[in-house]
């Protein structure tokens, strides 16, 4: 049985890298009692995987991964997040599970975007506004990034599908965004990069994840709406 | 309680790791202190990824916190992107817990494990913004206090330590509790830092530094390290815990969000070792072996697999395998199918050299035999009678052939050069013992492959080789040579060697006296941190300190000691008589081997008659297979032929 979940990362915890994750669900995994399966092979890991890396000091509202547990298990998608929660250390809570069917798509081919909310540093608001209502009117917004050691300039603004500025903070403003992950992905860093070289990122959400599928587009795993809307308070 | 948290956390997603600065593994604790209550600041002081797993620290973590009067944090080296954040910010040294600034701590207490750490120690006392000199330490300002092995000779962070614990801290630390409540309650007015020091160095195995002075001779030579107040004891001697089994911790081991060296459930399964290996400090300082019981092993091991979610468990000790039942316990603990304990593989870090080892590391190691490690030590059979680790050829060969028969594909063997007494043949035997080794593995596997690791040999204090003069760069240099030359051309053999640059360094902090606090001092205030770490050692920083205090690393680390020398840690005792110590240089030289006492009459080292303890062991027989001597012929010790060496310079027979 192949089971998605769906979590967050909030708070302290938002400092842990992506192996490190994938290494506290393994410890939790075997915490929790799941009935796991095993890859096969010379050194059997649980069979787990993660959806797009989120990078190091980024929080989210919206992980994803999948396990594959043996098909005769009692256990049940919904039986996951409160059997995990316990022993997922504080920040990492699981919200909802699924049961795919096979055969499947990955995480990282079947999502096409994220939804950010991206806290941008180096510029007054309003000059913010003004280059973020520049960048989203331009056709082309060519910038230099390093991809596997060798200097490359892409044009990232076809991944920039929407972009809207919502208001100041402390040290900044804030901008939300949906940066497409496919054909060729545009980071939150490199979105503000496109914006204004002298940007820098702040505090930064990752949102949603979406799968696109023509005109649609949905989550992994929808969650009811919840009343408050977005959820941007920080843990920490 | 105030907290660092909030002028850290903006600037942690542009350090490298910053996962090593959040707290929050399972197990951490979150304390909650009264007013009055004693708090301690647990450094381990080397980075995150090497501190976290020590067990010391995590035990005495536990015992405070579990303690109505006292609370605890950890703490560990920021590296040096964080620290000059630190620097330019004004963000003191902090705990990872709750991230309480080092000031709202009572006492830091340093594990020194390394001699190469005391740069460490020296940056982080002023990142808590401490004076590094005890002597100009003011009232509100913590107390500086160190446990760990290298304690054994404080003497070279003499003037930066107010006080330092000898041996088992589980008692100690609540007795030095109790002290501390009560000068709080004091008021720690001006002056009451020279009376709870004075206090302090009533308990047995406290030590302060700053009761005694050490004398000099006009040749330079130390006359002797004595009392200057009568609180302090002419001797200061180790504590010792009398059974294991009445300290079962860590109960909670830390489990880490990122990446440690050692990431697994350690169980300590007995401390203490008399297998008398000359070169080694640790077998030294820790006796008598005291087992923990059985079943109390068991439980640690079911419980900790259950509540840490690891799969991995090392049964830690030196030389596990002399552990009474360890047979029982492995195969109690890999059969063992409740829920939380399967495909749970053990660890037995320090593997004795013999077939019955081997026969339990594939008990344990099921899946995965990729490689495994052996500590011959050195290379010919009457070098191996002079550090007293009487492994025979046969053993070593017994072992590689189990090793490479049972599926292994690599033996690592761990080899040290520049011992006393040490020839070229010597050295050689090195390169001839991983050459055998390779073609009784080739009997099995085509690709056989040994590589021998060689590292520097440093004396350490409290060993028989305290008085042997370490061996130079350039002829530690010379022997590595000879050992790489001789091996270039024997396929299936990797050669790795330590840099003895480091080494050397290593050898002056480890006998050094109390005139290279100002030499480690000025290393650390000319940016000599993390030492231990090859990108950061410079010898040329040590090389340059010395000179400008006139002092000679040739005489400190070079020299040999004779007999009468008086040795900077005289006024400390491991509970060894230094005439046994005395004794068994004088056999080393001569090449006799002395047998396991635990299984054999006493010797009288002193360890247990001094503490009125015993062994405490399960079994009053050997273990099966035991080399280093008991119930073995060792007439001939695999057939090398045994020769005489050069004595070294100042020692006559």
């Amino acid at each position: 049985m192949i089971v998605r979940i769906r979590f967050t990362k909030h708070g302290k915890v938002r400092f842990t890298s992506h192996r490190d994750v994938a290494r506290i669900f393994e410890r939790a995994v075997r915490r929790a009692r799941l009935p796991i399966s095993y890859t096969e092979g010379f050194s059997p890991r649980p069979k787990m995987s993660f959806g797009l890396a989120l990078s190091t000091g980024h929080e989210s509202e919206a992980e994803y991964l999948d396990m594959h547990l043996h098909d005769d298990t009692l256990v049940r998608a919904d039986d996951l997040p409160p059997l995990l929660e316990p022993v997922l250390p504080i920040g990492i809570t699981p919200v909802a599970a699924i049961e795919i069917e096979r055969p499947y798509t990955s995480l990282q081919e079947a999502v096409n975007s994220c939804t950010w909310l991206i806290e941008a540093v180096g510029l007054e608001p309003h000059a913010l506004r003004a280059a973020l209502d520049r960048a989203m009117a331009s056709h082309e917004l060519p910038i230099t990034r390093t991809r596997k050691g060798k200097e490359e300039t892409d044009d990232v603004r076809p991944a920039m599908l929407a972009a809207e500025f919502v208001g100041p903070t402390e040290r900044g403003a804030q901008v939300i965004a949906e940066l497409a992950t496919h054909p060729r992905a545009c980071r939150p860093a490199e979105f503000l990069r496109a914006l204004d070289p002298s940007l820098t990122e702040g505090h930064v959400v990752r949102t949603n994840q979406w799968i696109h599928d023509g005109d649609v587009r949905r989550e992994p795993i929808e969650l009811a709406p919840s009343p408050s809307g977005h959820a941007t308070e920080r843990v920490s | 309680m105030t907290s660092v948290w909030a002028s850290l956390e903006p600037h942690l997603a542009s350090v490298q790791k910053p996962a090593r600065y959040i707290g929050g593994e399972l197990g951490a604790l979150t304390p909650h202190p009264k007013p009055g209550d004693v708090g301690w600041l647990l450094v381990y002081p080397d980075t995150y990824e090497v501190g976290l797993p020590n067990q010391g620290l995590q035990i005495l973590y536990e015992i405070v916190n579990e303690r109505d009067d006292a609370w605890a944090e950890r703490s560990y080296c920021p590296w040096t992107d964080l620290e000059a954040v630190m620097r330019r910010e004004k963000i003191p040294m902090f705990g990872v817990d709750t991230h309480a600034p080092a000031s709202e701590f009572d006492v830091i207490g340093f594990n020194l494990a390394a001699e190469l750490v005391y740069t460490n120690v020296l940056n982080t006392i002023d990142l808590a913004g401490v004076p590094v000199r005890s002597a100009d330490r003011r009232p509100e300002d913590p107390l500086i206090a160190a446990g760990g092995h290298c304690t054994y000779n404080p003497e070279p962070l003499a003037d930066h330590l107010d006080f330092v614990v000898l041996g088992d801290g589980e008692e100690a630390i609540g007795e030095i509790t109790e002290i501390l409540a009560a000068w709080k309650r004091s008021g720690r007015t001006e002056g009451s830092r020279t009376h709870v020091l004075r206090d302090l160095a009533r308990l047995e195995g406290v030590y302060v530094p700053s009761l005694y002075d050490a004398t000099y001779g006009a040749d330079g030579r130390l006359i002797a390290t004595t009392p200057n107040d009568p609180a302090a004891p002419e001797v200061v001697g180790k504590r010792t815990i009398a059974d294991l089994g009445d300290w079962p911790y860590p109960k909670n081991q830390l489990v880490p969000l990122t990446e440690v060296v050692h990431d697994r459930l350690n169980v300590e399964v007995f401390r203490g070792c008399t297998r008398g290996c000359r070169f080694c400090q640790a077998g030294m300082i820790t006796r008598p072996v005291r087992e923990r019981p059985a079943e109390q092993v068991r439980h640690m091991i079911s419980e900790g697999l259950r509540r840490t979610g690891y799969d991995e468990v090392a049964l830690t000790s030196l030389s596990t395998a002399d552990y009474s039942g360890i047979e029982q316990v492995v195969e109690a603990t890999v059969d063992d199918s409740s829920p939380g304990c399967w495909d749970t593989s053990v660890s037995l870090p320090s593997l004795r050299v013999d077939a019955f080892t081997v026969g339990i590391a594939a008990q344990i190691q099921k899946a995965r035999r990729t490689g495994l490690t052996f500590a011959p030590e050195a290379g010919t059979w009457r070098m191996r009678q002079v550090i007293n680790k009487l492994i025979r050829e046969e053993d070593l060969y017994g072992a590689v052939d189990s090793a490479f028969s049972q599926g292994w594909k690599r033996v690592k063997l761990y080899f040290l050069t520049g011992l006393p007494t040490e020839t070229d043949e010597d050295t050689l035997g090195i390169a001839e013992l991983a050459r055998k080794c390779v073609e009784v593995g080739k009997v099995h596997n085509r690709n056989a492959s040994v590589t021998a690791s060689v590292g520097g040999f440093v004396p350490k204090p409290f060993t028989p080789f305290q008085w042997f003069g370490q061996n130079t760069v350039p002829e530690l240099r010379r022997k590595m040579h000879l050992l790489r030359d001789d091996l270039r051309r024997s396929r299936g053999v990797q050669f790795k060697w330590h840099d003895p640059k480091a080494t050397q360094i290593e050898g002056l902090l480890s006998r050094g006296d109390r005139r290279l606090g100002p030499v480690i001092e000025q290393v650390w205030r000319e940016g000599g941190v993390f030492q231990e770490w090859s990108e950061h050692f410079d010898l040329e920083l040590w090389e340059g300190a010395m000179a400008a205090h006139g002092l000679s690393l040739d005489d400190y680390v070079h020299r040999h000691r004779t007999e009468d020398e008086v040795l900077p840690w005289d006024h400390i005792s491991a509970g060894l008589h230094k005439d046994f110590l005395w004794q068994d240089w004088r056999d080393a030289l001569d090449e006799v081997g002395l047998e396991d006492c635990r299984w054999t009459p006493c010797y009288d080292c002193g360890a247990c008659t001094g503490y009125s303890i015993e062994h405490v062991v399960a079994s009053a027989t050997p273990p099966a297979g035991g080399s280093q001597g008991t119930g073995q012929d060792l007439g001939s010790g695999g057939g090398v032929p045994v020769e005489l060496g050069r004595r070294p310079a100042g020692v006559t027979s």
